[in-house]
């Protein structure tokens, strides 16, 4: 086993700490991409308005600058919305803007962009039979989505959640920037204080490479589950 | 200068003269950082591709590695390994690669060269596997050698296949360059993170060089498209 000068455990919670970043950040990109794509594809034009602009936004800008900008302009707002309710009303709030919850919004909106183009994809993706099909029957809206459409449209989606999956994993680094201590930050730290860079980035470039595999195995097999009912041709 | 724009920048505090430079000085560094290193990687690319093609394990085999390890790692952490590891190699401090790799642009250059070639690798490689057949075997039977086939038939037609691929490639770099503000480089968000301290205004300095990279990126988006035109010029359809 290699030696890592005491800073194993410390790397292990910061291993922890990537990877509930990660999931967070999934499950708010899921959300903001259902409703991205759904916005996308409704016919109010406030609503396609608003959509595409979120998403021509994120594609413009990169994502530390992003962050940065969520971490220190977000304290700032928040100190003054502060202020502003202790002048006015007299109520004592204050809130900590910490680097887990920027890291968690910024990484969340930027893939929420992507995965909207991947989800409107797949609902186009889904015959238009079904859907009307559905109506026939009495289906009420919110039924035809979460029975019909739903279950279709993942087949389509998953590769390309898949795909942003995998980048959102290799995001989460960015995150040590502004002061997370995930794994990157506390090898930054250990690499530093004990002159061994190699020694420490190179376990944790590890890790990542076995999140990236494991979870391409994983979304093979989830891929094969979802297609179980479409006949392949070779 | 026109006088509204000289009133503007009297008017506040921030957006004086020196910031603008600073401005100016972080968008020639990070032009420069991303516009060498996509050259450099395609350059690498194109053989790294043709030989991760090739049916022959010994060839294939390390090419695969490379692009596997580079595009399953955060850059940030190739980076890292790279700006501080360089300089702990047993006597490089005394060879003359010292006198490049002290000043941290270079292992910076070196590490976005690396992962860009790793993804432009598997982007033609999927864009020369995807050549039509038909293609290969035509030019077989007008006898052309494979260096000849090669250049004239399967790298062509992959170029114009992978394109678009390639585009979301340099939007890719030229946004996952401004982690290298992170290695005492003034980029643009280095000098971004540079005017936030000294005024602590977030707002200004960060929307400021969000609105710059949009500009890049809108005019890269506009360049490629340009690009594609004139590649699948022969796919349009006719008109009128």
């Amino acid at each position: 086993m290699i030696d890592l000068k005491g800073y194993g455990p410390a790397l292990l919670e910061g291993a922890v700490v990537t990877i509930e970043l990660a999931f967070f950040s999934l499950a708010l990109a899921l959300v903001l991409g259902l409703v991205g794509a759904s916005a996308k594809l409704s016919k109010s034009r406030v609503a396609i308005g608003i959509a595409t602009t979120y998403t021509t936004l994120i594609r413009g800008v990169p994502d530390l600058v992003m962050m940065l900008l969520f971490y220190y302009g977000g304290q700032v707002a928040v100190n003054n919305l502060s202020d502003y309710l202790y002048d006015a009303y007299d109520i004592d709030f204050f809130f900590q803007f910490d680097p887990f919850i920027s890291g968690v919004i910024t990484i969340g909106l930027i893939f929420g962009a992507y995965m909207a183009e991947t989800f409107r994809g797949a609902f186009l993706a889904v015959e238009s039979g079904q859907i009307e099909a559905a109506r026939a029957y009495g289906f009420s809206q919110w039924r035809t989505f979460h029975r019909i459409i739903l279950p279709q449209m993942l087949r389509h989606a998953l590769p390309g959640i898949g795909n942003n999956w995998q980048v959102l994993l290799k995001t989460t680094a960015l995150v040590s920037i502004i002061g997370l201590t995930d794994m990157v930050r506390v090898a930054e730290e250990a690499a530093k204080a004990e002159r061994m860079p190699f020694h420490f980035f190179i376990p944790v470039a590890f890790v990542y490479l076995s999140l990236t595999a494991g979870s391409e195995l994983f979304i093979k097999w989830l891929n094969k589950r979802a297609n179980v009912g479409v006949v392949q041709g070779s | 200068m026109p006088e509204f724009l000289a009133e503007l920048l009297n008017q506040n505090d921030i957006f004086t003269g020196p910031t603008i430079m600073e401005y100016w000085g972080g968008l020639v560094t990070t032009v420069q950082l991303v516009f060498l290193s996509l050259i450099l990687g395609l350059l690498v690319a194109v053989p790294l591709a043709i030989m991760r093609t090739s049916k022959n394990p010994l060839i294939n085999g390390p090419v695969w590695f490379y692009t596997y390890i580079f595009r399953g790692t955060p850059l940030l952490i190739q980076l890292y390994i790279i700006y501080y590891g360089l300089a702990q190699i047993e006597g490089i401090q005394q060879t003359f690669w010292w006198d490049i790799f002290r000043e941290a642009f270079y292992p910076a250059l070196l590490a976005f060269t690396l992962n860009t070639a790793a993804y432009t690798t598997e982007i033609i490689r999927g864009a020369i596997v995807a050549t039509p057949s038909g293609e290969i075997e035509a030019a077989k039977a007008y006898g052309m050698s494979w260096a000849l086939r090669m250049r004239r038939i399967i790298l062509p037609s992959a170029a114009r296949r992978g394109v678009q691929a390639y585009s979301n490639e340099v939007i890719f770099m030229l946004h996952a360059s401004a982690i290298a503000s992170v290695v005492t480089l003034v980029d643009l968000t280095g000098a971004a993170r540079n005017i936030y301290s000294r005024f602590y205004a977030p707002f200004d300095a960060f929307i400021f060089v969000a609105l710059l990279y949009m500009a890049l990126t809108f005019m890269l988006v506009f360049a490629f498209r340009k690009l594609e035109n004139y590649l699948l010029q022969h796919q349009r359809p006719v008109s009128g």
